[in-house]
């Protein structure tokens, strides 16, 4: 069965001739089809596309001209702008749009000979945790249907998971690529903030957006983000620096790694049983010859209040366009223009997106401005300030991804300030722009766990021969939740 | 009473590059609706903005022309607000760290007093796009055409005390401007508008009085008139018992008043922030001085040359510094003749500026080019035509009749120079006019312009004036 196979096993049978792309796309189509009404993890299928693209790869890989990801077949978060195709954003405002062009990352992995099969469900907006404020209904946990497969690259998590696909695409702003990898058991990148182009990728908050691959294994992901990094003239933030082949470290040893434990990673709030995980996590990398060094974070605690002003504030301006003149939801007759905008607006958005637009449009305003932007762009740049101390004693930072494994739906929704916590871990790390990767470390509960490794920016190599190396020496990245099996 | 008013600008120039400031769009203007916006023009999900490199150097350009402080470090910021004809819901501006800072212009009223008016600063924004209420039926259009078309928006210092002081600075810039080749001055299609900011106070007293803001004034003509009716307006306000609130209004041309348009209450908070789509814009020494180094030469300093190189009076340099076209038109003429600037000065002022004044088109526009004035000029100073018979060239030329050489020949406008022919013209006009003759010689001097005119008159006016004159005195006091 394909399925099972990773992306990087894929592309040796696809280049040794032992499978088609047409017969791995078509076989993915038949699990999506088969599987996907139980975690809802697409909003579009493109099966004629991707048989065309199938076609046209296999064509390629006949007359040699292919590469290691031509005719892989994979799926993009909805909120890429995909030519010709529906873009959501997992939202009612986008239920219509048909973006006109391709994003940056879109092109890439077209170029590469890459398959797209579909669109994967979302947070609205990419504003949530858990996947429940999706437009288009909530994604389901493949571990345990009841519950939610972390958000907001759910549908992309949840999808790889349960090997619908071998890879996906998503984006991480505060933990939306690590946080869904840990709670569905897939290994999920957010690199360094510009190695990835922003264009065509719907903005939530510009400054901490950051696109990247979510897969089966670290190979794949180095793979992947072969395709998706490199300068963008198109995107002003995207950096002009050359893009390493990430899969040329991969088998480095890691003796003599220094592993920093920061002590605020470990304190309150995060759940015993994924504690003793990540600590035998640890323990293996110990084993594997890596020194253990205990380090502190100290302006963790601020990394959540800060995150959610600047946020929100940013996407108060970034959703303003969204305002019913040139695309996307327009309410039914309106009166006047202030009618139009508002109503547009309010029927249009979901409630978590007004919530974010709402305090960001009061940390922005005269006489909040200081208080709030301005004093957060300032603590932004102490919790920065800590890592880049820390990077003096270490290489690398491990610790959870998410303080807690997979929730029940509908348990947190009515509480927003602990769904906000549940990316305590990740979001410090798109305040800094740093790179991280979160790697299936085991279960608790049944449910899996993600270990975060965290690296100093443009070190992603660095963070994928770590986590290929783990990989190697454990197999809970090749677990697969039995209903999909 | 005594009072005054105390007048500051903000003046856009829209800056001349290809394309628009943050997308690759084509900035030329006319074309069809919404034919000129892609999809970064249009705010589509997923787009980014992209700075053009020239509006930087344009900007700065404008900075080290007005000894400015050019930023290395200026960041660009969202201005939000809603507006049907503004894409993403806010527009692209500098705020607190805008590209240009503390410069000067130096401007002079009619008496030939001069002053100087501080700029506060100059910074880098998007144009809007257009709404169009017409033929829609009750609901409006829009048009993107002009959205992210760059503007530079420059800030006056509250120095200016008049509406001719107001005006004569918004000449001056709009003069740089084009010196600059960075806005094409063209106030007709809205490439060059300013606001006002106005307030009145006691003659004597320090604290300003209440402002008023009138918004897109589009011509000099209605800067002075807005600001006049404006300063008035207020003035009554305060006699009558009122007070000047703090608003923005608009310039009515039609009615020739200002009316309110939104009180300070009313007003948008912007909710300015940096633009974390954009880098810091970061200039580097080496980079301002390139930029120098390729300034033009300033108004004040080619009216100082004019005077000095071809011994202009300052009136007169003056005025032919007063745009660039008209400078470098004068000095492409003077270059090609031997003699004296003075003449091509007054053809260029006078019957040049007042043909192209009357037709209302630029001097670049003029069918009679700078090398036909030449042309004219030098059968003037080779005597072939007279200054009179100029004017019929010139007119002829106007009218596409060719060159001042094709006019002169296909016409027969040379000048009669051979002293024999006018001798005998002369001596036949003496013996036609016996009477007149006797007159003159018994003291009636005044009669003496009553032969030269005979003499045009038989000549057609082609006899040089000169010798006309000459040989009249030798054979009428001989």
């Amino acid at each position: 069965m394909y399925h099972t196979k990773t992306l990087a096993e894929l592309s040796s049978m696809l280049a040794a001739g032992k499978v088609s792309s047409v017969e791995l796309t078509q076989s993915f189509i038949d699990r999506i089809k088969q599987h996907d009404s139980d975690l809802n993890s697409f909003i579009t299928v493109t099966e004629e596309q991707a048989l065309a693209q199938a076609k046209l790869a296999d064509e390629k890989i006949q007359s040699g001209t292919a590469g290691p990801l031509t005719g892989i077949p994979f799926a993009h978060k909805d909120i890429f702008c995909t030519q010709d195709v529906k873009t959501s954003c997992g939202s009612k405002m986008l239920d219509n749009f048909i973006a006109p062009y391709n994003a940056t990352v879109v092109e890439k992995m077209a170029d590469a000979g890459m398959v797209m099969l579909g669109k994967t469900n979302m947070d609205e907006f990419a504003m949530g945790s858990s996947n429940e404020t999706s437009y288009y209904g909530p994604v389901r946990n493949p571990w345990n249907t009841n519950a939610v497969p972390g958000g907001s690259s759910g549908g992309s998590a949840a999808s790889v998971a349960a090997r619908l696909t071998p890879a996906a695409t998503g984006t991480d702003t505060g933990g939306s690529i690590r946080q869904p990898a840990s709670l569905c058991g897939i290994t999920g990148l957010k690199p360094t903030y510009g190695r990835v182009s922003r264009y065509g990728m719907i903005a939530f908050a510009s400054s901490l957006d950051q696109g990247g691959p979510m897969a089966q294994t670290a190979e794949d992901c180095a793979l992947l983000l072969n395709a998706m990094a490199g300068f963008d003239r198109r995107d002003s933030t995207s950096l002009e620096l050359d893009v390493p082949d990430y899969t040329a470290d991969l088998s480095k040893a890691i003796k003599g790694l220094k592993i920093g434990l920061p002590k605020e990673y470990f304190g309150e709030g995060l759940d015993a049983g994924v504690a003793e995980v990540v600590n035998q996590a640890i323990q293996q990398y110990k084993a594997m010859g890596a020194e253990i060094i205990d380090i502190s974070l100290p302006n963790t605690h601020l990394a959540v209040p800060v995150y959610y002003v600047v946020a929100p504030a940013e996407c108060s301006s970034n959703l303003s366009r969204f305002d019913g003149v040139r695309f996307g939801y327009r309410c039914e007759a309106p009166r006047d223009l202030e009618d139009l905008y508002k109503r547009s607006r309010g029927e249009g958005f979901g409630t978590e997106v007004k919530r974010r637009i709402m305090v960001g449009t009061y940390a922005l305003s005269a006489g909040y401005y200081d208080a709030y932007y301005l004093k957060a762009q300032q603590l932004r740049r102490m919790i920065s300030e800590d890592f880049s101390k820390a990077f003096e004693q270490v290489d690398v930072i491990m610790g959870p991804s998410s303080p807690g494994t997979a929730f029940n739906i509908g348990e947190k929704t009515n509480d927003p300030v602990s769904m906000y916590l549940s990316d305590i871990y990740t979001i410090a790390v798109n305040l800094a722009g740093l790179p991280g990767i979160s790697v299936p470390a085991g279960f608790s509960n049944n449910m899996p766990v993600g270990l975060q490794i965290i690296a100093n920016s443009f070190d992603e190599s660095r963070l994928l021969n770590i986590a290929h190396q783990y990989q190697l020496a454990t197999d809970w990245h090749k677990q697969i939740p039995k209903a999909f099996a | 009473m005594e009072w005054e008013s105390v007048i500051g600008l903000e003046i856009h120039a829209q800056l001349a590059t290809k394309s628009k400031i943050f997308s690759s769009a084509s900035t030329a203007y006319g074309a069809e609706p919404n034919t000129q916006a892609c999809a970064v023009d249009l705010g589509l999900p997923g787009v980014l903005p992209v700075v053009n490199q020239e509006a930087i150097r344009m900007a700065a350009k404008f900075g080290l022309a007005t000894g400015s402080n050019v930023s290395k470090h200026s960041v660009f910021a969202r201005k939000n607000y809603f507006y049907p004809d503004l894409p993403k819901g806010y527009q692209i501006s500098q705020f607190e760290l805008p590209i240009v800072e503390k410069g000067k212009m130096e401007i002079e009223l009619e008496d030939g007093s001069k002053r100087i008016i501080g700029i506060t600063r100059a910074h880098l924004e998007e144009d809007a796009g257009k709404s169009l209420h017409e033929d829609f039926h009750g609901m409006t259009g829009i048009d993107l055409n002009r959205a992210g078309t760059p503007l530079l928006e420059i800030v006056s210092e509250p120095d200016i005390r008049s509406a001719k002081e107001a005006v004569a600075y918004m000449k001056k810039i709009h003069s740089l401007v084009q010196y600059l080749e960075i806005c094409d001055g063209n106030m007709a299609e809205g490439s060059f508008r300013c606001d006002a900011n106005v307030s009145v106070r006691l003659k004597g007293q320090e604290e300003f009085g209440t402002r008023a803001e009138i918004k897109n004034i589009n011509s000099f003509r209605f800067v002075e008139r807005a600001i006049n009716y404006e300063i008035e307006r207020q003035i009554d306000v305060i006699e009558s018992g009122g007070e000047v609130i703090q608003e923005t209004r608009l310039y009515d041309a039609d009615k020739d008043e200002t009316r309110s348009m939104r009180s300070k209450e009313e007003a948008n908070d912007y909710r300015y922030f940096p633009d974390p789509d954009l880098l810091p814009v970061i200039l580097d020494d080496a980079y301002i001085e390139s930029v120098r180094n390729t300034l033009p030469e300033l108004p004040k300093e080619k009216h100082q040359r004019f005077v000095s190189e071809y011994h202009l009076t300052d009136y007169d340099a003056g005025i032919l510094t007063s745009s660039r076209e008209l400078a470098d038109y004068f000095e492409t003429v003077a270059k090609q003749l031997a003699g004296d600037a003075k003449l091509v000065a007054n053809w260029v002022i006078g019957d040049l500026s007042a043909r192209v004044n009357k037709e209302d088109i630029s001097i670049r526009q003029s069918p009679v080019t700078a090398k036909m004035l030449a042309g004219m000029l030098k059968r003037i100073e080779d005597n072939t035509i007279s200054g009179k018979i100029a004017k019929d060239v010139f007119n002829a030329m106007w009218s596409g009749e060719g060159d001042a050489d094709t006019v002169i020949e296909n016409k027969g406008l040379k000048q009669i120079t051979d002293s024999s022919a006018i001798e005998s013209m002369i001596d036949d006009i003496i013996a036609s006019n016996p009477q007149q003759v006797e007159q003159y010689r018994s003291g009636k001097d005044k009669l003496f312009g009553f032969f030269v005119g005979q003499a045009m008159k038989i000549s057609k006016g082609k006899a040089n004036p000169a010798q006309v004159n000459e040989i009249l005195k030798q054979k009428l006091n001989g």
